[in-house]
């Protein structure tokens, strides 16, 4: 549905996207993530035809955004990081505005402003002033906005910036809905926002790709051993964190053993596993073996957070090295 | 021609959703009932003179009112169009609905021309409000159409010129209040052009003379309708929205 290849683009001074290629299936929902300033918008803003490419192509829906711009304007729906809001309009008025530069015939209008102030759940607000509704209504119509011609592609750059909680589950349900008839792009650099609606990810910083895959293999290729969150008390007198540690580094399966805090007495650590090993209760039975007491002991995921920073060469420096041992497939 | 309609529709709404459109019309209706006051109060007097003096002097209610009162409306309108024309892409630009308009299907041309002519009918309406002044001539005495109907044609032609030129300006900032400022600045300098060039009768002075948007409506203004001019205003008006979808489009390699 969407190709892109060798994209580059250059501002006078800068290269915001660097030789970047992905393809999007149609149906999927990508996410795309990075960092503020990574090159998002400027992706989106070319696949949108709103920015001619220095060099490299992009086809949406099988026309080229240099070549046939008219095409691709026609089959994308596209909500950019601030809605493009009239404050002056009311919300009908603006989205049979909207509906008729997309193209919708003054016929189908009506029936296409119904559907989607309903799709959107912007129904009781129709009649206001789109100045005067809140942030979260905003973006809703934003997206009311996107979807009214029925485009096959969505560009929805950040959809959820801004919103409260609520809102932003909200509107995560909505784009779930979309994903059957569309095929979607979004923008984020909140990972949950990934792993709870995607089933792609392109991650790109400072506008080079880092990594193009499904959300699964992406966590199963990173994480390649489970890692355990342990905190152990005593239950007479002061703990020897040493022992403790040397302790946990011998039960079988253990990788390696960092230890996390200590606090009155509680000793917390992250145990890392050996590829493919359970390793949650041996651990636990050698605690109680030894007479301490098992606090917590959890399994925390390697986060996608955590691959991101590994990936983006984030700031987390005593993150565990991505992939020693070689991912069994 | 579907897409140049709505986006005409969308520019007049804008327009009238805002204090701006009725502002307008209203500062246009005080200083043209001004001059109108003005010029059929001296139009009366000089009649009284002439009568009292028992001279038979030739009076024209075209000639002595309604030409000057063009003229006056012609200078007014200066004074108009950066008001109308300053935020035609400035604020798109400023609030990001630039981006909805080039990513939706429609031209380029189909935006700038939609625009234009959504600030030419906000700039007719004004004019519009002269035409209270010119009932009561009509109603008061019987002035001739004709050179009234030349006048106003010379009126819109300038206008749409000036209009075309702002919009250009206002393609090249995000900011109204410089939009507007360059934008009566240069239409100021348009108008002084005449000025500084009327006695200059040197190859130069005679080509920055037709330059001038005055010279060319003071045939307008006397009710001649003269090819040349009015091919200099639709040039103009093709100039610069030729220069202002050049504008739109290095907009998307700048951007």
């Amino acid at each position: 549905m969407i190709k892109v290849q060798g994209l580059t683009k250059r501002y006078a001074r800068t290269v915001a996207v660097d030789n970047i290629s992905f393809e999007v299936e149609k149906g999927q929902i990508v996410g795309f993530l990075g960092p503020n300033g990574a090159g998002k918008t400027t992706t989106m803003r070319v696949l949108t035809c709103f920015l001619p490419p220095t060099t490299g192509t992009a086809t949406v829906a099988g026309f080229d955004v240099l070549e046939n711009p008219h095409e691709v304007k026609k089959h994308i729906g596209y909500l950019p990081e601030t809605p493009p809001l009239y404050p002056e309009m009311e919300v009908t008025e603006y989205l049979t505005f909207v509906g008729k530069l997309k193209g919708i015939s003054s016929a189908d209008i009506n029936r296409r402003v119904d559907e989607v102030t309903e799709r959107c759940a912007v129904g009781d607000v129709r009649t206001k002033l789109i100045g005067k509704l809140s942030k979260g209504y905003r973006q809703r119509v934003g997206l009311a906005q996107a979807i009214i011609h029925n485009p096959d592609v969505l560009v929805l750059d950040e959809p959820t910036a801004g919103l409260d909680p609520k809102q932003i589950i909200e509107t995560r349900e909505l784009i779930k809905h979309l994903a059957g008839d569309h095929t979607i792009i979004l923008s984020t650099h909140i990972l949950p926002e990934v792993e709870h609606s995607c089933q792609r990810v392109v991650i790109i910083n400072q506008g080079k790709l880092v990594a193009t895959d499904s959300v699964e293999n992406l966590t199963n290729r990173l994480r390649g051993a489970e890692s355990v969150a342990l905190e152990v008390a005593s239950s007479n007198g002061p703990l020897d964190p040493a022992a403790v540690q040397q302790r946990l580094e011998q039960v079988s399966g253990v990788s390696r053993v960092l230890p996390r805090e200590v606090r009155d007495g509680r000793l917390a650590f992250e145990v890392e596993s050996l590829q493919g090993r359970h390793i949650r209760a041996d651990l636990a039975r050698a605690v109680v073996n030894a007479g301490w007491n098992l606090n917590e002991l959890r399994a925390v995921g390697l986060s996608l957070e955590e691959i991101f920073l590994q990936l983006t060469g984030g700031e987390k420096k005593d993150a565990p090295a991505p992939v020693q041992e070689p991912a069994t497939k | 021609m579907r897409n140049i309609w709505i986006i005409c529709r969308k520019e007049m709404k804008s327009y009238f959703a805002s204090p701006i459109a009725y502002l307008l019309m209203a500062f246009f209706a005080l200083i043209f009932g001004f001059g109108f006051f003005t010029a059929t109060r001296d139009f009366v007097r000089f009649g009284f003179m002439a009568e009292m003096q028992g001279r038979n002097m030739p009076m024209n209610v075209n000639e002595q009112v309604i030409r000057p009162l063009l003229g006056f409306a012609s200078t007014v309108a200066l004074f108009l169009v950066p008001m109308i024309t300053m935020r035609l892409f400035a604020e798109e630009k400023k609030t990001g609905t630039i981006e909805l308009l080039l990513t939706s299907p429609v031209y380029d041309w189909e935006i700038i021309l939609g625009k234009w002519l959504g600030a030419l009918l906000l700039y007719l309406c004004v004019l519009a409000m002269s035409g209270i002044n010119i009932a009561l001539l009509f109603a008061f005495g019987r002035p001739d159409w004709k050179p009234i109907l030349v006048g106003y044609l010379g009126l819109i032609l300038q206008g749409g010129t000036l209009l075309a030129i702002g919009a250009f300006i206002s393609t090249l900032t995000k900011n109204q209040i410089i939009a507007g400022g360059v934008t009566f600045f240069v239409c100021l300098l348009l108008w002084l052009l005449s000025w500084f060039t009327a006695f200059d009768s040197t190859g130069y002075g005679q080509v920055v003379n037709y330059l001038s948007i005055v010279t060319h409506f003071e045939g307008f203004a006397k009710g001649v309708l003269d090819s040349k001019d009015v091919v200099f205003y639709i040039s103009m008006i093709f100039f610069g929205l030729f220069i202002t979808s050049r504008s739109m489009e290095s907009l998307r390699w700048r951007a």
